[in-house]
């Protein structure tokens, strides 16, 4: 209410005010391969393998494309991890909302002591604060967290830094939401809004190879669609797909030398894959597979430290992705695992990415979306590529950060 | 109650015969036809009848036919034909991609009553029937006029056959020439045949989705697609959204670049006939479906013609018979040193080549060229009016015109009404008009529908079929019900949006029927 209050008295009804809330501990789960970051004994042992918080980096990406707005836009944001040490990095001024438990700094330790209240605490204080649009970084939870916050009553805009991300609130990339918000802020009052799905995975069901993504709500967030995210689409393929998919995959296998390594990522359609190579992959992890002699798993669920070196010194990688649903990202959703480093092991050729063709006929936009957190590599990954999508068959998609 | 004119609709009703299956018509004993036996020169010729066919082909059964009279079959039809709607008795530019035409009654008078052509034999000798024979030579000629193209072939039977026969021209080609290519390219709208008959010929497919913008894909994703592994391209344009690609010379020109053919299918040319060729794009090898364009009845299974047209180049690989002049007779030429061989049975569809010949005879250049014109000038208007139908939207291509028809979108209809365009086209049939064609797989335009008003029809016509849209518009969002419970006034009422896709329970003779339903 003290925060409503101040706005009033400044009475400049032209300046746009935004919502800044970070979640820190978002996608710390990822590069660890821990499927997700829900719960405190999964952060903590994120951040015991190596795990990084990165929410922070995201939403520095996204805010620096309002750097030259700095006149024109008010935040509000709690001070330390949660979003005052990005907006102070950047140089916009910003009003605090106050909270008995916001950390003061970016430190592992800190963050990781912030919890779903901080983030309810904060959009519940910004939306009586009356704020235009409403910025999160973080992921399925946090989208979750914030609709049983606000629901439906204040426009919204994710910036993606979660593992899962299946909720179409937020933008395809932390670029992409920084001009998704630019966007808004130069019509606020008049841009067109969409109601969109906010769904989420149970992540122990998900360790146990079961996914069930749940539709929790919906948020308003800009319609913009090159640049949100769809919800990943249900997984309609027919098993007539798979079969051609694998029957494709076992033939360019065969083609290969013996001393190569095949990195299966995650997705029901390379779980499949696997399945009818006759392997018993994980759903949502990473595996190596070898065939020197016999086919056969040679590294399940690999963390990135564990992929890495198992792949860094092998004649050859192929690595096999596929599609996230109706998002389209290749790399940078619920596959954190295959980082800049491993994906820079892997030649042209020999990134094959698999698809069911009804799941390339449903991308808004029809572009398949990299954010492998290196935009060098995101660029390089870029173009016009080739995604097989059954035996002998083959779709041109556009691929794009 | 007549036609409303101020608001076009008829207040139409279909008979309703409540007729049963034809086996269940049948009494036993009754005829409708008894064969004569044959005469004593005929039997002394034979002899034992019976014994022309080998023990193991004979019946040990009578065949389960209907026996039924004359008179009863004859009604039973004609009921039947009064429980349908077609292109006779409806205004039916909802067929987009078909091409549907008003194929002249005195086509039809000639082909089945004419005895120089209703009665020729395939097999009776070439001297007896220089007429047809010099039919055939002078359409192909027209089509190397409109086409640019060197050679002809009319022996496909429709236009898969057509693209099929293409495809194996392309792998004769590379045999000859010691390439070893196994990919074809084709884009999205194209027709699925242009990826499906390659497929059976044992390419490999790449597939080019659309540019949203385009409406095509881009040169630049068509490029990527290109490879030394790339035997042809497979393309339609205009494709079946309606939006042409005026680069196309261009994206020949890139498979040129890496070796491969183009094959252009122009099952459908209506909008560009006389005004663009094939030639001047470059193209290696075309087809026209002659049932389509240049007019000749046609509903599923055909009968057709896929016109497989070559350049010089590939003119020694088309299939035989070729029909040639020397100057003095018309004769049937299988001598053509690498053809692709036969690919039907005598030489083709020859009905469908004399109406088409009697089509352009009767247009001459300037009206192939007028009849093109109007198809299009009708299709824009259609677009302007349709468009402008709450409900309805265009994929693709903001602004971009289309050319001879143009697919849209119940989309915004379904978000808003939940009806979607199953939904319409089942009230369609209401109002006399035939159900529309939605798209070919896959449907890749939501809730989608695809209109072509060739140049036969008139405004009033247009008129009247974008009245019976702007009516179930306007029902969809005002009441509901009535489109839920179609169709109400044609022969079987309340249809529902329902496919069967349980094997048991399809069923496609009689046989199969009574089989399932005894278990």
């Amino acid at each position: 209410m003290l925060v409503a209050a101040i706005l009033k008295e400044d009475g400049e009804v032209d300046m746009v005010t935004l919502g800044l809330i970070i979640n820190p501990i978002a996608g710390v789960g990822g590069r660890a391969g821990l499927k997700g970051s829900d719960g405190e004994d999964i952060q903590k042992l994120a951040l015991a393998r190596g795990g990084t918080l990165e929410a922070g980096a995201k939403a520095e990406v996204a805010l620096s494309e309002l750097v030259d707005l700095k006149e024109e836009i008010r935040f509000l944001a709690q001070p330390g991890a949660m979003g005052g040490d990005v907006l102070e990095k950047l140089g916009f001024s910003y009003q605090a909302v106050e909270s008995s438990s916001a950390p003061s700094s970016a430190s592992p330790s800190d963050a990781a002591v912030t919890s779903a209240e901080d983030t309810v605490e904060a959009a519940l204080q910004m939306a009586a604060a009356g704020v235009d649009l409403l910025v999160f970084a973080g992921g399925d939870g946090t989208a979750r967290d914030i609709y049983r916050t606000v629901g439906l009553s204040v426009p919204c805009v994710g910036i993606p830094a979660g593992v899962k991300i299946h909720s179409a609130v937020y933008a395809n990339n932390p670029k992409s939401a920084g001009q998704v918000i630019r966007r808004f802020c130069a019509n606020p009052s008049t841009a067109s809004m969409v109601e969109s799905e906010v769904m989420d995975l149970d992540e122990d069901l998900v360790r146990q190879n079961i996914v069930e993504a749940k539709l929790y709500g919906y948020l308003t967030v800009p319609r913009m669609q090159n640049l949100m995210q769809q919800a990943k689409a249900s997984a309609r393929f027919s098993a007539h797909d798979i079969e051609g998919i694998a029957s494709e995959i076992a033939d360019l296998m065969q083609a290969k030398a013996e001393n190569t390594v095949y990195i299966f990522g995650t997705g029901g359609t390379t779980y499949k894959v696997m399945e009818h190579l006759g392997l018993q992959g994980s759903l949502l992890g990473v595996d190596v597979v070898a065939q020197d002699g016999r086919r056969r798993i040679v590294l399940a669920d690999a963390s990135e430290t564990e992929l890495y070196e198992c792949v860094k010194d092998a004649g050859e990688v192929v690595l096999i992705v596929t599609a996230i649903g109706g998002q389209g990202h290749i790399f940078g959703r619920g596959n954190q695992q295959i980082s800049p480093r491993v994906i820079r092991l892997v030649e042209r050729d020999n990134l094959w990415i698999v698809s069911a063709a009804e799941k390339i006929y449903g991308l808004e936009d029809n572009t398949l979306h990299v954010d492998t957190s290196d935009p060098e590599l995101d660029c390089e990954l870029s173009g016009y590529r080739k995604v097989i999508t059954g035996w002998q068959e083959r779709i041109v998609c556009k691929v794009e950060a | 109650m007549d036609q409303d004119y101020k608001k076009l609709l008829r207040n139409f009703h279909q008979a309703r015969w409540d007729e049963p299956i034809i086996f269940e018509m049948s009494t036993p004993g009754e005829r409708g036809v008894l064969v004569p036996a044959a005469s004593a020169e005929v039997q002394a010729a034979v002899g034992d009848e019976a014994a022309i066919i080998p023990e193991s082909l004979r019946r040990k059964a009578k065949p389960a036919l209907p026996e039924v009279g004359q008179m009863r079959v004859n009604r039973h039809y004609m009921r039947l034909s009064q429980q349908t709607l077609g292109n006779d008795v409806s205004v039916d530019i909802g067929q987009g991609t078909c091409t549907m035409k008003y194929s002249p009654k005195v086509q039809e008078h000639l082909v089945r009553s004419n005895p120089d052509i209703a009665d020729i034999h395939p097999l009776q000798d070439e001297s007896t029937m220089q007429g047809l024979l010099q039919i055939y030579h002078e359409t192909e000629k027209y089509m190397k006029e409109i086409s640019g193209m060197d050679a002809f072939s009319f022996q496909p039977g429709g236009g898969a056959h057509a693209i099929y026969t293409n495809a194996l021209i392309v792998r004769n080609y590379f045999e000859d020439k010691g390439e070893d290519r196994d990919e074809i390219v084709t884009t999205i709208f194209s027709h699925p045949a242009d990826a499906g008959a390659p497929a059976t010929c044992g390419y490999k497919v790449i597939d080019l989705m659309q540019d949203n913008e385009l409406g095509y894909p881009t040169l630049e994703a068509f490029k990527e697609a290109l490879s030394e592994k790339t035997a042809a391209v497979f393309i339609t344009n205009p494709e079946d959204t309606g939006i042409f690609n005026p680069r196309i010379a261009e994206y020949v020109q890139a498979a040129h670049d890496v070796g491969a053919l183009a094959v252009y299918d122009q099952a459908n040319v209506n909008g560009i006939m006389g005004i663009t060729r094939a030639k001047e794009a470059g193209f290696d090898l075309i087809h026209y479906n002659l049932h389509k364009t240049f007019s000749s009845p046609h509903g599923g299974m055909g009968p057709g013609v896929g016109a497989l047209g070559a350049t010089r180049e590939l003119e020694p690989y088309l299939p035989v018979p070729q029909v040639k002049f020397d100057g003095e007779k018309y004769y049937l030429d299988c001598g053509l040193e690498k053809t692709v061989g036969k690919v039907r049975s005598f030489f083709g569809n020859a009905a469908i080549l004399v109406r088409v010949y009697m089509w352009i005879r009767s247009l001459g250049p300037e009206g192939i060229r007028e009849a093109a014109l109007c198809s299009v000038l009708n299709n824009q208007y259609t677009v302007k009016k349709v468009s402008a139908i709450p409900g309805v939207t265009m994929y693709y291509a903001d602004g971009i015109r289309r050319i001879e028809q143009c697919r849209y979108s119940w989309e915004q209809l379904k978000e808003d009404t939940g009806l979607g365009t199953e939904d319409v086209t089942r009230r369609l049939v209401d109002y006399g008009m035939e159900h529309y064609w939605q798209s070919h797989h896959p449907h890749i335009v939501p809730e989608p529908f695809t209109l072509e008003p060739t140049e036969s029809y008139s405004k009033k016509d247009l008129d009247e079929f974008i009245a019976v849209l702007q009516q179930i518009s306007w029902e969809a969002y005002n009441d509901p019900d009535i489109i839920r419970t179609a169709p109400h006034n044609a022969p079987v009422h309340g249809i529902k949006n329902y496919y069967e896709t349980d094997p048991e329970k399809i069923m496609c003779s009689w046989r199969q029927y009574l089989k399932k339903t005894a278990k």
